[in-house]
């Protein structure tokens, strides 16, 4: 580089040596420094907490009635069921692309035909899998806009993604996948922890 | 006119500053037995804070699961110092209301998490030891470390009742404490609970202070080693020049 | 390596890579005799990026609003993840930036490197420092706690000295009629976005010119003024990279370990780089026992408050403020206040050493000063100590004409 100096000439293999133990300390130390700048931007402890599992009484949730509830600043919908509801689900089985819920969109325990820990409640987060919209809840069988076949669900105004009653998508669709369950369990019959599996965390 | 009152004002305060220091410094402050790593005088000492201080005071940016830190499981946690029916992610809030405080105490209490830090351990060490009777004022008590505290001796029951002593010497006036009624506690056993008291309040001024330091010694045994390497490298290469 | 050649020669005809590497670094021909004192400006360097990126972190989670601005800070040291190191980094930064830059503006008065041709560098440098002040002040506000309010009073109250405009012009600043949010909310904006974009590009014009008229060095001699006739390389200059790349390094690793020991150990540095009173949320009706600003700015705030005395028909506040100003001001013009014929206090005399210790006593009396609260007998020495402060420019002229100086070398001497 240099014309009086020609270093190049003078790399000798100890130069060699320090310069290559040295830049690697030196990546080390830069890869240290940004890791504390990277986590700072997780969510603050602040956030967790407010992230904490909901407790929701279901006690008065009557049939075919549907409880919105906040957790994480996401809507995670509790739906009671009817007979009819739940009849419904394996009527449409053929129109689903991911019936059997195969994809993992559920924790173990709701990877069944109901999706769900007790058939007639349903807890789903209602938030599209296409691109985040909340889907609408439409019970009414057969309306004129979605059409004679439709047995109730949930429908996005966003991009027209259909879902059944147990957040299942529909074929041909935008959404991929189906609606996502969120760990929750039951601390007594009515009483329902969302966000968590065990009661330790609340 | 403003100009005047801004001058006066700074002009006043900084000789109040002068007079204020000079007093303070009269009375000898006492060293607190501060540990930050002894879990077990923290543990001791967070139990008496949420009991005795967080009635009044508040330690609004402190989240009680944070208490991890010196070895509470998050059920103890619920149950040793969460009386308030909160989450174990919320702040320590007091139960008492600003409004109230005001009523009460003629001024809003301070909220705590930092105070260590403002106010310096071995003062709070030796304030909270430092209340003694007098009729005068309208608690009842005041305190030699901190002339007429808006506070009352929360922890009197616990140490007793104390009186003023002032001894007038050629020196100029002395003023010292003596026990006058004693309290559920031994002086020695007092001294230790606000010690661990105190030591809490360090804690909590700053929780991350433990992992600070053991972070720190790592980050300087790696700068020793990269001292050593760049020395090295700056050598090779200046024999070039000498 | 040819992949490598061919994708440097595309952007070398779109962009002066390599012809800025080399006049820059590679081909930078720097005197090869520096010592210890010239690494305060790469380390300045170092500083301002660390400000940088530690202020853009901390921005994501501080709030300028006077009544959440102390919370935030409190969770930025305990909710936001490592949010205490990037917050304990950046205020022990500032602090470090001002023990750089002094000990940087040191090496220039010692070694005469404000003298011609670099006094446009000087004052470039100068235009550095006044941002770096007003960016201190800034920066010190925002917390709100006690300490920045008060602090921040004081000085803006400094304003309502001027007369005439003093006070239409401090209610124009703070955009009310005290300080309040509304100051909180426009001081963020100048600490997070003015003065820093200002920084920046004073810091670039204060490198172009450096890399223009060359480094001095310790003996205070051009190494241009001898070039090889065959290179017309100075005989005396080594490029800086990989030279003094390498021996930076050395110097960055010293300096972090000071700085990593200050951020691990001693975060508050004993109330200096953290005021205590600062962990007290600010309180508008509540002076704290006892004010006083941060360490850096204590030598100019001594001489404020030195003046006690209305004279020439102009009243001690405002004196005061003038003396401040002036103390700061006044080094713009060393480069013509030095009449010396040689540059480096290598080869000046007594009585420009006698005067440059004297003024390094006068600094460190008065930053000390500054710290205590006045008593007639350190108001007293604040006053001897300001005379002495200001003696040693306004009678540099003449000192420097008259003092015995020894003989420059014509080469760099060997150490």
């Amino acid at each position: 580089m240099a014309d009086s100096f020609s270093i190049n000439e003078r790399m000798s293999g100890r130069r060699k040596f320090l310069v290559a133990v040295t830049s690697v300390a030196g990546g080390v130390a830069g890869a240290a420094i940004a890791t504390p700048f990277l986590l700072s931007m997780m969510p603050s402890e602040r956030a967790k907490a407010a992230g904490a599992p909901v407790e929701v009484d279901i006690s008065k949730l009557e049939p075919g009635m549907l409880l919105m509830v906040e957790w994480r600043g996401k809507v995670v919908w509790v739906l009671k069921r009817t007979p009819e509801m739940l009849a419904s689900l394996t009527k449409i089985e053929g129109e689903l692309a991911d019936p059997a819920s195969e994809k993992k969109q559920q924790p173990e325990y709701a990877k069944n035909a109901t999706r769900s820990i007790k058939s007639e409640i349903l807890v789903v987060e209602g938030v599209c899998t296409h691109l985040g919209c909340s889907p609408v809840f439409r019970k009414d069988i057969a309306p004129a806009d979605l059409g004679p076949d439709w047995q109730g669900g949930f429908f996005c105004p966003c991009h027209g993604s259909k879902f059944d009653l147990a957040g299942r998508v529909y074929k041909s669709v935008p959404a991929p996948t189906n609606m996502v369950v969120p760990p929750h369990t039951y601390l007594t019959d009515s009483q329902l922890l969302i966000g968590s599996e065990s009661e330790g965390a609340a | 006119m403003k100009k005047i009152t801004i001058t006066s004002f700074i002009f006043i305060f900084c000789l109040a500053s002068f007079e204020l220091f000079a007093a303070e410094s009269s009375i000898p402050l006492d060293k607190a037995p501060v540990d930050i790593k002894d879990n077990a005088s923290l543990q001791r000492g967070a139990e008496s804070f949420v009991n005795y201080c967080l009635t009044c005071h508040g330690a609004n940016f402190m989240r009680y699961n944070r208490h991890r830190d010196i070895g509470f499981t998050n059920e103890q946690i619920l149950d040793k110092l969460v009386h308030t029916g909160q989450k174990v992610g919320d702040l320590m809030q007091s139960a008492m209301r600003k409004k109230e405080g005001e009523e009460w105490f003629g001024v809003v209490p301070p909220d705590l998490s930092v105070i260590a830090r403002s106010r310096g351990a071995d003062w709070l060490y030796s304030y909270l030891r430092a209340f003694y009777r007098d009729e005068s004022t309208a608690t009842g008590w005041n305190n030699l470390v901190f002339d007429r505290a808006a506070m009352p001796h929360v922890l009197y029951q616990l140490q007793g009742e104390q009186k003023l002593i002032v001894k007038t010497s050629d020196k100029g006036e002395q003023k010292t404490l003596s026990l006058d009624k004693p309290g559920k506690l031994t002086t020695a056993e007092f001294d230790k609970f606000v010690g661990d008291l105190v030591n809490y309040l360090v804690y909590l001024g700053e929780p991350h202070a433990n992992s600070r330091i053991d972070l720190g010694i790592k980050v300087m045994i790696f700068l020793l080693v990269m001292l050593i390497l760049a020395y090295a490298l700056k050598r090779e290469y200046w024999r070039d020049i000498h | 390596m040819s992949i490598y050649n061919s994708m440097i020669a595309w952007i070398d005809k779109r962009f002066p890579l390599t012809s800025n590497w080399k006049a820059h670094l590679s081909e930078y021909y720097a005197p090869k005799n520096f010592n210890f004192w010239y690494y305060f400006g790469s380390l300045a360097l170092l500083v301002l990026v660390n400000q940088i990126i530690t202020g853009i972190f901390l921005t994501m989670n501080y709030k300028p609003d006077a009544s959440l601005a102390f919370s935030s800070v409190e969770y930025i040291m305990r909710d936001v993840e490592y949010g205490w190191l990037i917050r304990y980094m950046h205020s022990t930064g500032a602090s470090m930036f001002f023990i750089v830059v002094y000990l940087h503006m040191f090496r220039g008065m010692m070694y005469g490197s404000y003298r011609k041709p670099r006094e446009l560098l000087w004052l470039v440098g100068m235009g550095i420092f006044f941002i770096l002040m007003s960016l201190a002040f800034t920066g010190y506000i925002l917390p709100w706690g006690q300490m920045s309010y008060w602090g921040a009073q004081v000085i803006v109250s400094m304003f309502g000295a001027i007369p005439v405009i003093g006070e239409t012009l401090q209610q124009w600043l703070l955009g009310d009629f005290t300080l309040s949010d509304a100051a909180l909310n426009r001081f963020f904006a100048y600490h997070v976005v003015t003065l820093p974009g200002l920084l920046i590009v004073l810091v670039f014009v204060h490198i172009l010119a450096l890399h223009e008229t060359g480094s001095n060095n310790p003996d205070g001699i051009e190494i241009k003024a001898n070039k090889n006739p065959k290179t017309g390389i100075p005989v005396d200059g080594i490029p800086f990279h990989p030279y003094y790349s390498v021996k930076d390094i050395v110097g960055v690793v010293v300096f972090l370990i000071v700085f990593c020991g200050i951020i691990f150990f001693a975060p508050e540095m004993g109330g200096y780089f953290l005021e205590y009173n600062n962990f007290v949320p600010a309180n508008t009706l509540q002076t704290p026992d006892h004010i006083a600003p941060v360490w850096y700015f204590t030598p100019y705030y001594s001489m404020l408050r030195a003046v006690t005395v209305n004279f020439l028909g102009i009243d001690a506040k405002l004196w005061g403020v003038i003396l401040m100003a002036g103390s700061v001001v006044i080094f713009c013009f060393l480069p013509w206040l030095d009449r010396s014929p040689v540059k480096s206090i290598r080869y000046k005399g007594p009585y420009f050493k006698t005067a440059l210790t004297l003024f390094v006593i006068s600094f460190f009396v008065l930053g000390w000063l500054g710290t205590k609260s006045p008593t007639p007998m350190y108001t007293l020495l604040a006053q001897i100590f300001t005379v002495v402060y200001f003696a040693f420019f306004i009678l540099m002229p003449w000192y420097s004409k008259i003092d015995k100086v020894k003989p420059e070398p014509k080469r760099l001497v060997k150490e």
